[in-house]
C-alpha cells in the first residue's frame, strides 16, 4: 500500500482537506511573492523618498475615494514611448509608502505617476472643476464639488498611526502635529504659520533633500481648506520625490 | 497501486477510479492526448525560459535572481531604445542646438524638423493648458494670435519655456504680481466698481462715463505703473494691454470686476528640467510660427 492510497483520509475529514488545499494553493503564491520581500532589486533604496504629508495623504484618500485609478494608472513602464512621454520609468521604491499602490493598467486618461509639477496647480483646479473648459475632447467627469467640501481631518492622527502600523516611518512628532501640518501645507501664511517650520523640517529630513514639500494655498481659496486643496497637493507631488539627476540605473543593485 | 485489482466498468469496459458513492462509480478516462502533449510542451518551454531569461528568484542572501543566459534587463532595453532614438535624432538635434533660433526659421529643412518635433511635444506638454494648436482658454493665453503678455520673439518664447512664469522654484522666472485690490482691502468695492468702468472705457466698451471719470486719478495711482498711463500694458512686467479686445480672464463687467477684486496671477511651470535643450528650442520655433511670432 503506497502513500497515494491514503488520500481517503483527507477526503473523509473536511478540516484536513481544507488545510491541505490551503497548503497546496499557497505554494505558488509564496514562491512568487516571498523573494520580492528580500531581493535587492525589488527593495532597492532610492534617495528622496519620504512619507506623504498629512495633506497629501488626505488627497490620496480622495483620489482613491473618487476612483481616479479607474481611468488613470500611476506607473511609467520601461518602454521607449512611455519614457519619452511621461519621463523616467517608475521605480518600485517610489511606491514604497503607497497603501495601496495605484499602478493599474487601465488608461482611459493619461498616466499620472509623474504629473506632479507638469502643470500648474491652478490648471489642476480649473481642470478638475470643468475638464472640458480646457480640453474639449476630454471625457473626464467634473469634480467641482471638491471646492465646496471642507476637508475633514479629525482622525488624521489615527490615519497616520495606521500607516505606521504597515511600515511607513511616521515619527511621534509627525503624528502629534499632523493637524497643524495640514494647516501649514494648505495655508502657510495664516492658520498654519506656526507649524510651517516643523512640517518642512520633519518631512524634508526624511526625504534627505530640500524642495520636496510645497506649501501654499492650492485651490485659489485661501479662506478654507477644501478637499480640492488636498487632492491638488497630492497630484502636484506625485513622482517628484526621487531626484533622477542623481539616480544610477546602471548600478548593479538597480538592474532589472 | 499496481497490486490493486483494476475495477473495470462492465457497461463501457473502461477502468473506474475505484471509488464508490452509494454504488455510483466514476470512469477513469485518460486525459486527451493533444491536451497532455501541449502540457508537456509548456513544461519544456518553462525549463528553456528559466535557462535563458531571468527567472529563478533569489534565495535569501543571494541578493538577486538568476540573470539567465540572455542577460535580459528591461531597464537596459529601454535605455538602449532611448539611446537609439537620440542617435537617430542626433544629427538634426545638434544642428538645432548649434543654430540660432533665427537660423532655424530660415533653413527650411531644419525648420521642418523643429516644427515636427515641436508639434508632438506641444500636444503632450502644452496643449493641456494652451489648447490644441495654441487656441488658448480662459486663463490660459492663446498662442495662435499676435498678442503677447511677455515676449513674442523667438528668444523671449524660449526664455519663457525655460523659466516659466511665476514659477517660484526658478529664480530667473518671469515674475510680477497684481495685488488683490478687493480681497486684501486695498480698495473699496465702490472704487473697484468705478475702476471696472474705467477699464471698460479704455477698452472701448459700454461704460458709465461719470463712474470712470471719478477714478481717472486712482487709475494713475494704482494701475498705471504696470498697465500704462493709457492702459497700453507693459510687457516687461507681463501686464496686459487693457485697450485691446483680447482678454485672458474675460472682458465682461463681471469678469473685470473679479480680476481687480481677486487679481489673477497665473502660473506656468518651468520646462528646462523636464525637457532637453533641443526640445525647448523646437517648441520655441513651433510656438513662434503658430500665429503672431515677432
Amino acid at each position: 500500500m503506497g502513500l497515494m492510497n491514503n488520500h481517503g483520509v483527507l477526503e473523509r475529514h473536511s478540516l484536513l482537506l481544507t488545510i491541505g488545499i490551503l497548503v497546496v494553493v499557497s505554494i505558488g503564491g509564496i514562491i512568487q511573492m516571498a523573494p520580492l520581500m528580500y531581493m535587492d532589486n525589488t527593495i532597492e533604496k532610492v534617495d528622496g523618498m519620504r512619507p506623504y504629508t498629512p495633506l497629501e495623504l488626505k488627497g490620496r484618500d480622495i483620489y482613491i475615494r473618487e476612483g481616479c485609478y479607474v481611468c488613470h494608472s500611476q506607473m511609467v513602464r520601461p518602454l521607449r514611448d512611455e519614457v519619452e512621454r511621461y519621463g523616467h520609468y517608475s521605480l518600485a521604491a517610489e511606491s514604497m509608502y503607497d497603501h495601496p499602490f495605484q499602478w493599474g493598467s487601465k488608461r482611459t486618461g493619461p498616466d499620472l505617476a509623474r504629473v506632479g509639477g507638469k502643470y500648474s496647480a491652478e490648471w489642476q483646479v480649473d481642470h478638475l472643476i470643468d475638464p472640458r473648459a480646457l480640453v474639449p475632447e476630454s471625457i473626464m467627469p467634473p469634480y467641482a464639488f471638491l471646492m465646496d467640501k471642507k476637508l475633514k481631518y479629525d482622525g488624521i492622527e489615527d490615519r497616520l498611526r495606521t500607516e505606521r502600523l504597515v511600515g511607513v516611518p511616521y515619527s511621534d512628532e509627525m503624528i502629534e502635529n499632523a493637524k497643524g501640518h495640514i494647516l501649514a501645507q494648505a495655508d502657510p501664511n495664516d492658520q498654519g504659520f506656526d507649524y510651517y517650520d516643523s512640517l518642512m523640517a520633519l518631512y524634508e529630513a526624511e526625504a534627505g533633500r530640500e524642495g520636496t514639500v510645497e506649501a501654499r494655498d492650492w485651490d485659489g481659496n485661501p479662506d478654507e481648506i477644501t478637499e480640492m486643496d488636498a487632492l491638488v497637493a497630492y497630484l502636484q507631488m506625485t513622482g517628484t520625490l526621487v531626484d533622477f539627476s542623481t539616480y544610477e540605473a546602471d548600478d548593479l543593485s538597480n538592474r532589472r | 497501486m499496481s497490486d490493486e485489482i483494476k475495477d473495470i466498468d462492465d457497461h463501457s469496459g473502461i477502468e473506474t477510479t475505484g471509488h464508490s458513492w452509494d454504488g455510483i462509480k466514476e470512469l477513469n478516462n485518460p486525459l486527451p492526448r493533444w491536451w497532455l502533449y501541449i502540457w508537456y510542451a509548456t513544461i519544456i518551454w518553462g525549463v528553456i525560459y528559466m535557462v535563458f531569461m531571468p527567472a529563478i528568484p533569489a534565495l535569501p542572501g543571494m541578493g538577486t535572481n538568476t540573470p539567465g543566459l540572455r542577460n535580459h534587463s528591461d531597464r537596459d532595453l529601454v535605455a538602449a531604445a532611448v539611446a537609439e532614438l537620440k542617435e537617430a535624432r542626433v544629427a538634426q538635434s545638434e544642428t538645432l542646438l548649434e543654430a540660432s533660433l533665427e537660423e532655424i526659421e530660415t533653413d527650411r529643412g531644419l525648420q521642418q524638423f523643429a516644427l515636427a518635433m515641436g508639434e508632438s511635444l506641444f500636444g503632450d506638454n502644452c496643449a493641456t493648458c494652451h489648447g490644441a494648436g495654441g487656441r488658448g482658454a480662459v486663463g490660459y493665453p492663446t498662442l495662435a494670435d499676435d498678442v503677447w503678455l511677455w515676449d513674442g520673439t523667438l528668444d523671449g518664447i524660449e526664455y519663457t519655456l525655460r523659466h516659466g512664469i511665476r514659477h517660484e522654484a526658478d529664480l530667473d522666472t518671469r515674475f510680477s504680481l497684481m495685488p488683490s485690490f478687493g480681497r486684501d482691502n486695498l480698495l473699496s468695492t465702490d472704487q473697484i466698481d468705478d475702476l471696472t468702468d474705467y477699464v471698460l472705457l479704455v477698452s472701448g466698451q459700454e461704460h458709465d462715463a461719470t463712474a470712470a471719470a471719478r477714478v481717472a486719478e486712482l487709475y494713475q495711482q494704482q494701475c498705471a505703473s504696470c498697465h500704462g498711463v493709457n492702459g497700453e500694458g507693459d510687457r516687461l512686467q507681463g501686464a496686459p494691454n487693457l485697450t485691446d479686445r483680447e482678454w485672458l480672464f474675460g472682458g465682461s463687467r463681471d469678469d473685470i470686476y473679479n480680476t481687480i477684486y481677486n487679481a489673477r496671477n497665473s502660473h506656468m511651470p518651468a520646462w528646462q528640467d523636464r525637457l532637453d535643450d533641443a526640445s525647448i528650442k523646437a517648441l520655441a520655433v513651433y510656438v513662434h510660427t503658430l500665429g503672431g511670432g515677432e
